[in-house]
């Protein structure tokens, strides 16, 4: 059944290689702009998560005044 | 700026967890009994409902789907909301969410005891829940993508690509492995056969673990890791990297639980090489998670959280090495089939994904209930306690794996086996089965003492349904995209990274199924194989019904050691007509690919009513209700036309006279079995399935050896 599906679309194999190449590319352009990327940015990003005030006085086991 | 005032459902986050912890100690207990049953058969009390090939699939759906499922909705519906600074889209939805997956965990605690099942490891539920659980699901994405999209936060945190990243697989993987031809309410066949089931079962399976146990998890550990810590991850570049080349390598990587199998080589050696890739990807999550702790490793000693979340990280890299070096096919020669698999899955589930749910439930549930945890000298016990479980749990299976293993290859100098008797090497690991049971006891009190100091810790605090919030409302086009567009490009719009997931996600499964399926020289035909008598037919519903498979393969290797004890290796061209394929993926007892005409009749039937009739020690359970169980041929028709429908070339008009060629078959058999002083009836369960396991591995040998027929 499937064999019938895959074998009606015309040019299958081309498919392959096109969606390599879209990750490829993908790939290539993310490590450059890993590169270029501002640092500022990046330090927000990942103080994201802790953004929210930290109201650790609800826990005797979470980090900060203890 | 107009702040927007708003409040986080917490109630929501308290009934996962509630669940995720009561689905956890259900799913080990029932770990615990089939873990004793391997040592001890007779604890299955000669029930059907209690045997370890019905019960081993209720453990692991229990702790997959039950235990770790829920503990991923808790843990994203409390984070996913504070990260995106607003409420879950609709309350309806969460609820439908939550009710839903409990009904679909109930449905396959009810249905897995009772035989019904597809024979897909982690894909065993039939049909109508395989629906439920689409609805279900779709049901959470319009929750969490409503959710990112009415957020109030610019940027997309990196643990909701994670959580995107599994939602968009998961959804995939469910619809392609499940395409199956209903036969009634509760029975199913797979479109696809043989090598090509294996293929999709185990690229699904592979991927399971890939989008289930680990990218959700590292969503998890990249929120709250950094939460537990109080300080930011190590690197957040590691992370962008280490996601996309995460998900775009896991996918590939299915095939290596099929060296050696009658998989064409070519997918074989894919599937090795992108595990060898994988190691990279993961060990950047790994190495993430663990940095993210420089310079605050004096807090690991005194905070139990921070102590389970670093165990957990390390399994998972350990794992995550351990899994590629299983891959290649040298080591996978001496590991497949045996307890050293058993040892690889639980250091991922007990270590990673068992304690970093610890872990988290430590944090959450003093924060929602707004109190300290009641005991930290309890919660360090746990720690220590379900530390020791794994690593007696390990290093017992580890031991039993490679011990069976060499025992399984090893020749006399006269090159014979020199344990020619598999029952032997099932023997000589015995110790180690109790050994692991020990390890899961400990494991388990662990996760008993946890419930109580939670509880206590509920007690003494005080929930509240609702928090309230406030943050401004994000201004969408304030910010026109400045340069080094790709990343930010993305996070700021939620449907194109959705839909660039889903595209790497499926170059991979193209590249793998395509040349499968159009190739006709993979898959090259057998003339002398044909397709199954009714009566077989049935038989090996009964097989499936029984799960044979969860301890027996039907695939020899082609290795010495296995055609001088099993005989001739496996072909792909004999599963042509396998819906489903039945390879297995453990022999707790020997392989049965060419069981067919190997014993008497007789033999099998002894064997079914009390195996250690025939096989003095052995650790199969009985099954004696084969003996006594009518047959049930009303659906042989409907069987018969829904494998026709999907390519077995039955003739035309055969479902109609089926029954009649069953009931000669029958009958032949059942004589046989009463020339040789049994008490047999042809309208038993045990005929069919003897009838299946003579017919088991034959067919290669039609063509050469004639006599051998009459035998059958």
């Amino acid at each position: 059944m499937f064999k019938e599906v895959l074998q009606s679309i015309e040019g299958v194999e081309f498919y392959t290689i096109v969606s390599m190449l879209i990750f490829m590319l993908f790939f290539i352009g993310m490590i450059i702009w890993l590169f270029k990327v501002d640092k500022k940015y990046i330090k927000e990003m990942s103080e994201l998560p802790l953004e929210e005030e930290n109201n650790n006085e609800f826990s005797n086991l979470t980090g900060g005044t203890k | 700026m107009q702040l927007e005032k708003f409040s986080y459902d917490n109630e929501i986050v308290k009934k996962f967890a509630l669940a995720t912890t009561i689905w956890g100690l259900v799913g080990m207990l029932v770990g615990l009994l089939i873990a004793t049953q391997l040592f001890a058969p007779a604890l299955n009390f000669n029930i059907p409902f209690l045997t370890f090939g019905r019960i081993r699939p209720l453990h692991t759906n229990a702790v997959i789907f039950a235990f770790v499922g829920n503990a991923i909705f808790m843990g994203v519906y409390y984070s996913l909301q504070r990260l995106c600074k607003a409420r879950m889209l609709s309350d309806w939805l969460s609820n439908f969410h939550f009710w839903g997956w409990q009904l679909i965990i109930v449905a396959a605690a009810i249905t897995l005891p009772l035989g019904i099942t597809t024979s897909k490891e982690y894909a065993e539920l039939e049909w109508p829940i395989d629906i439920m659980i689409a609805l279900v699901w779709i049901a959470f994405g319009i929750n969490m993508f409503g959710t990112i999209i009415k957020r109030r936060e610019k940027h997309m945190y990196v643990a909701i690509w994670f959580y995107i990243a599994t939602w968009v697989t998961v959804t995939v993987l469910h619809v392609v492995n499940s395409i199956e031809i209903p036969v009634s309410f509760l029975k199913s066949y797979p479109v696809y056969a043989g090598v090509q089931d294996a293929l999709v079962q185990w690229w699904y399976g592979h991927n399971a673990v890939a989008f289930f146990l680990t990218t959700p998890y590292l969503g998890l550990m990249y929120y709250y890791l950094p939460k537990a810590a109080n300080r930011p991850v190590y690197s957040y570049k590691l992370s962008i990297v280490h996601f996309w080349t995460l998900v775009f390598i896991y996918i590939w990587a299915g095939p290596h639980h099929l060296l050696y199998s009658a998989l064409p080589d070519w997918a074989q050696s894919l599937g090795t090489v992108f595990s060898i890739m994988l190691i990279a990807p993961s060990w950047g999550g790994m190495i993430n998670g663990l940095l993210t702790l420089r310079g605050a490793w004096d807090r690991v000693r005194e905070n139990p959280i921070l102590k389970f979340m670093v165990v957990a990280v390390t399994a998972y890299g350990m794992a995550t090495f351990e899994g590629p070096m299983l891959s290649l096919k040298n080591v996978n020669a001496i590991a497949h089939f045996t307890d050293w698999i058993i040892a690889h899955v639980h250091v991922g589930a007990l270590g990673w994904n068992g304690f970093l749910t610890f872990g988290i439930l430590y944090w959450l549930v003093p924060k929602l209930w707004k109190t300290n945890l009641y005991s930290k000298k309890l919660a360090n016990f746990h720690f220590w306690i379900g530390f020791l479980g794994i690593v007696f749990y390990a290093l017992s299976m580890w031991f039993s794996g490679v011990t069976q293993s060499l025992m399984w290859k090893q020749f006399t100098p006269l090159g014979v086996l020199q344990y020619p008797n598999f029952l032997e090497t099932v023997l000589q690991i015995v110790p180690m089965y109790i050994i692991r049971m020990i390890g899961g006891s400990l494991y388990f009190a662990g996760v008993i003492v946890m419930v109580y100091n939670l509880m206590k810790t509920a007690k003494q605090g005080s929930f509240a349904k609702e928090e309230p919030a406030e943050a401004p409302a994000l201004e969408r086009f304030k910010d026109p995209l400045k340069r080094g567009v790709i990343h930010r490009f993305l996070e700021g719009k939620p449907a194109i990274f959705i839909s660039l997931t889903l595209v790497v996600v499926l170059i991979a499964s193209v590249f793998e199924f395509v040349p499968m399926f159009l190739i006709k020289s993979n898959i090259p035909t057998i003339a002398s194989v044909k397709p199954y008598t009714p009566l077989e037919l049935q038989g090996r519903d009964i097989y499936i019904r029984e799960a044979c498979n969860s301890c027996h393969s039907q695939l020899v290797r082609p290795f010495r050691s296995e055609t001088e004890r099993y005989g001739e290796y496996s072909k792909a061209g004999e599963y042509v007509y396998d819906h489903p394929f039945l390879w297995g993926s453990k022999r707790t007892g020997p392989d049965l690919h060419r069981i067919g005409g190997k014993y008497p009749s007789l033999w099998h039937y002894l064997h079914m009513d009390n195996p250690s009739s025939m096989s003095p020690g052995s650790l199969m359970p009985s099954y004696p209700w084969l003996l006594t169980n009518d047959l049930d041929v009303s659906d042989t028709e409907s069987k018969i036309h829904a494998m026709r429908s999907i390519g077995v070339p039955y003739p035309d008009g055969y479902e109609k006279i089926a029954n009649d060629d069953l009931q000669i078959q029958a009958e032949q058999i059942a004589l046989d079995l009463q020339n040789a002083g049994a008490p047999a009836e042809p309208n038993k369960e045990i005929i069919a399935l003897i009838a299946y396991l003579q017919r088991l591995g034959t067919d290669i040998k039609a063509s050469s050896n004639v006599t051998k027929q009459a035998g059958n």
